[in-house]
């Protein structure tokens, strides 16, 4: 069991640890059979977004996730994984694939964010991430995701309109990141720790809004501490809801529902629906 | 036939027009902030708040933007009175949503209407940034996929004007979610075969860009409008270089290919009465 004491700028810190078990390493420990497909056939190879086919407990599904790299060579091929546009693309192309191959798809997410750049607007970094949205929201397929690390804000959220969204206990999940917010609401980056608290961006916190509907335990040390452990935990989790998920006569009905009653809206008028 | 109901109805948006039009006097008249150039108040109501001499685009309130664009007499608020719950506790945002409420005549960022361009039918929902930078709170992404949703019988058509800042920070991951929940139910709207027409006015960034804003069939856009997804001091920040001049501007989303066309205010109308004409039932379709 671990510890209940850790606050939320501690999760953060765990979060962003460099030996966190990143996609790559999920994908080698739970798949096998991994093809990747790179590019998003209209200018480019985003290696922030790492994608394929794999086998999952035998079943062909579509594996898609924010990569962020082990070391530094591989940090800067993949922009410490802040997708561009091309990213989200290629994330679109992969998913409309599942469709038509009726593959489930499991996503990992772990950004700090898309990447604020000059060519990321310039190829309209805001039209990839609504439309990723949009995509996902209607795929008839099974789709579940994990939020293994950092779920920064939109660039996150794009991989993660799922039926089901499963979280790390020490991961995080938020609409910027603690030094943005404490950045924008009191013009004092230094401030993080306080924003991370107020924030509520742990899992406890989002199980709570019903954001995400499971967390996955991680070893006391964090989930870099035993990584074997962390994998049989996300195995467990993930091939239960996929096992109910394909049971599950109409996703894209079912996840539909799912996001349209987010917001805990208090209504004191009159009633469209 | 104009019954008393409708009657009242059309002079509380006279009222809360002329409120907003003082303001947007207040603010732009004597010295344009685009050019410097000495504007007298008449003038600038005449123009729709766009300088005569440089075509700067002043920022106007939703009643305002409406009253430029609906037939008269054809306008109905559907006033919902949503709140979203303070869910991060955070201190002093009862208060400023409070204050901002007074200021602005606004009860939330959005203002959402049913009304007719030329007679015909159209939904169409404003964003007024003078509320939160018409962030994206909860009650706000909730009216606008109801309207989604209402507006989704056959037929229908949605236009929404955006100006916003992107998501609410007060709000915190609930107002993140509704990126997910707009862009579903416009996913579900265009599925259904409905139109809608995307206008982005001055400032449209973050999560809105990253959502509704750039999913619809038309993008048009006010000229001169900052329009992206990260805002331009982080991403100087980030790149360590000054961004080149018109950087984000509404002209250089155009040469860059995300919206359809410029269009001025003073045009808007025509264009929307145009739009909608040119997607009636029709073309392919028999009988």
């Amino acid at each position: 069991m671990a510890e209940t004491t850790r606050t939320a700028a501690q999760k953060v810190a765990l979060a962003r640890h460099s030996a966190r078990p990143g996609t790559r390493d999920f994908i080698e420990n739970l798949f096998t059979d991994f093809f990747e497909q790179k590019g998003d056939r209209l200018c480019g190879e985003d290696q922030s977004v790492l994608g394929g086919i794999a086998l999952y407990h035998g079943r062909p599904v579509t594996v898609i996730g924010h990569h962020k790299g082990k070391n530094l060579t591989e940090n800067l091929s993949c922009n410490f994984g802040m997708p561009n546009p091309e990213g989200y693309r290629k994330a679109q192309r992969l998913m409309r694939q599942a469709e038509k191959f009726s593959r489930p798809i499991i996503t990992f997410v772990d950004t700090p964010g898309a990447y604020p750049g000059l060519e990321a607007e310039a190829h309209g970094q805001g039209e990839a991430i609504a439309s990723t949205l949009a995509l996902m929201s209607t795929l008839t397929v099974p789709c579940v995701s994990i939020i293994t690390g950092e779920g920064g804000s939109g660039g996150a959220l794009a991989l993660a309109v799922a039926n089901r969204v499963l979280m790390l206990e020490n991961a995080v999940y938020s609409v910027l990141s603690p030094e943005g917010f404490a950045s924008i609401l009191w013009k004092d980056s230094s401030r993080h720790a306080e924003a991370a608290a107020l924030m509520k961006l742990t899992a406890d916190d989002l199980l709570e809004l019903k954001v995400i509907d499971e967390i996955i335990p991680e070893p006391e040390g964090g989930a870099h501490t035993d990584t074997e452990g962390v994998y049989r935990a996300v195995d467990r989790s993930l091939s239960a809801h996929l096992a109910r998920l394909l049971k599950t006569p109409d996703c894209a009905e079912a996840r539909y529902r799912k996001f349209r009653a987010m917001g805990g809206i208090i209504s004191a008028g009159k009633e469209l629906l | 036939m104009i019954s008393p109901f409708s009657q009242r109805r059309e002079r509380l948006m006279d009222l809360k027009t002329q409120r907003e039009s003082k303001a947007v006097q207040r603010h732009a008249a004597g010295t344009c902030s685009g050019c410097g150039a000495v504007v007298e108040k008449q003038a600038l109501a005449n123009a729709a708040y766009v300088c005569p001499h440089c075509g700067r685009h002043h920022t106007i309130g939703a009643y305002l933007r409406l009253s430029l664009l609906f037939d008269p007499n054809s306008f109905a608020e559907l006033d919902e009175h949503l709140t979203a719950p303070n869910i991060l506790d955070f201190p002093g945002y009862e208060e400023k949503r409070k204050s901002l409420r007074r200021s602005t005549g606004l009860t939330e960022a959005v203002v959402t209407a049913t009304g007719a361009v030329d007679g015909q039918p159209v939904v169409t929902a404003v964003l007024d940034s003078r509320c939160f930078m018409g962030s994206m709170w909860v009650a706000v992404l909730e009216t606008l996929t109801r309207w989604v949703v209402h507006a989704a019988t056959p037929g229908r058509r949605l236009r929404i004007f955006s100006a916003s800042g992107g998501a609410r920070m007060q709000e915190g991951i609930l107002s993140l979610m509704q990126m997910a929940k707009t862009s579903a139910a416009l996913a579900r709207f265009s599925k259904a075969g409905g139109l809608y027409i995307s206008y982005l006015t001055h400032p449209t960034t973050g999560g809105v860009t990253a959502s509704f804003a750039s999913l619809g069939d038309i993008t048009l856009a006010e000229p001169g409008a900052l329009i992206g997804f990260a805002g331009p001091r982080v991403i100087e920040q980030t790149i360590g270089q000054k961004l080149p001049e018109g950087f984000q501007r509404s002209e250089y989303l155009e040469e860059h290919g995300f919206i359809d066309q410029i269009v001025p205010r003073a045009a808007m109308r025509e264009t929307l009465s145009l739009l909608l004409r040119l997607h009636r039932k029709g073309g392919a379709s028999h009988g």
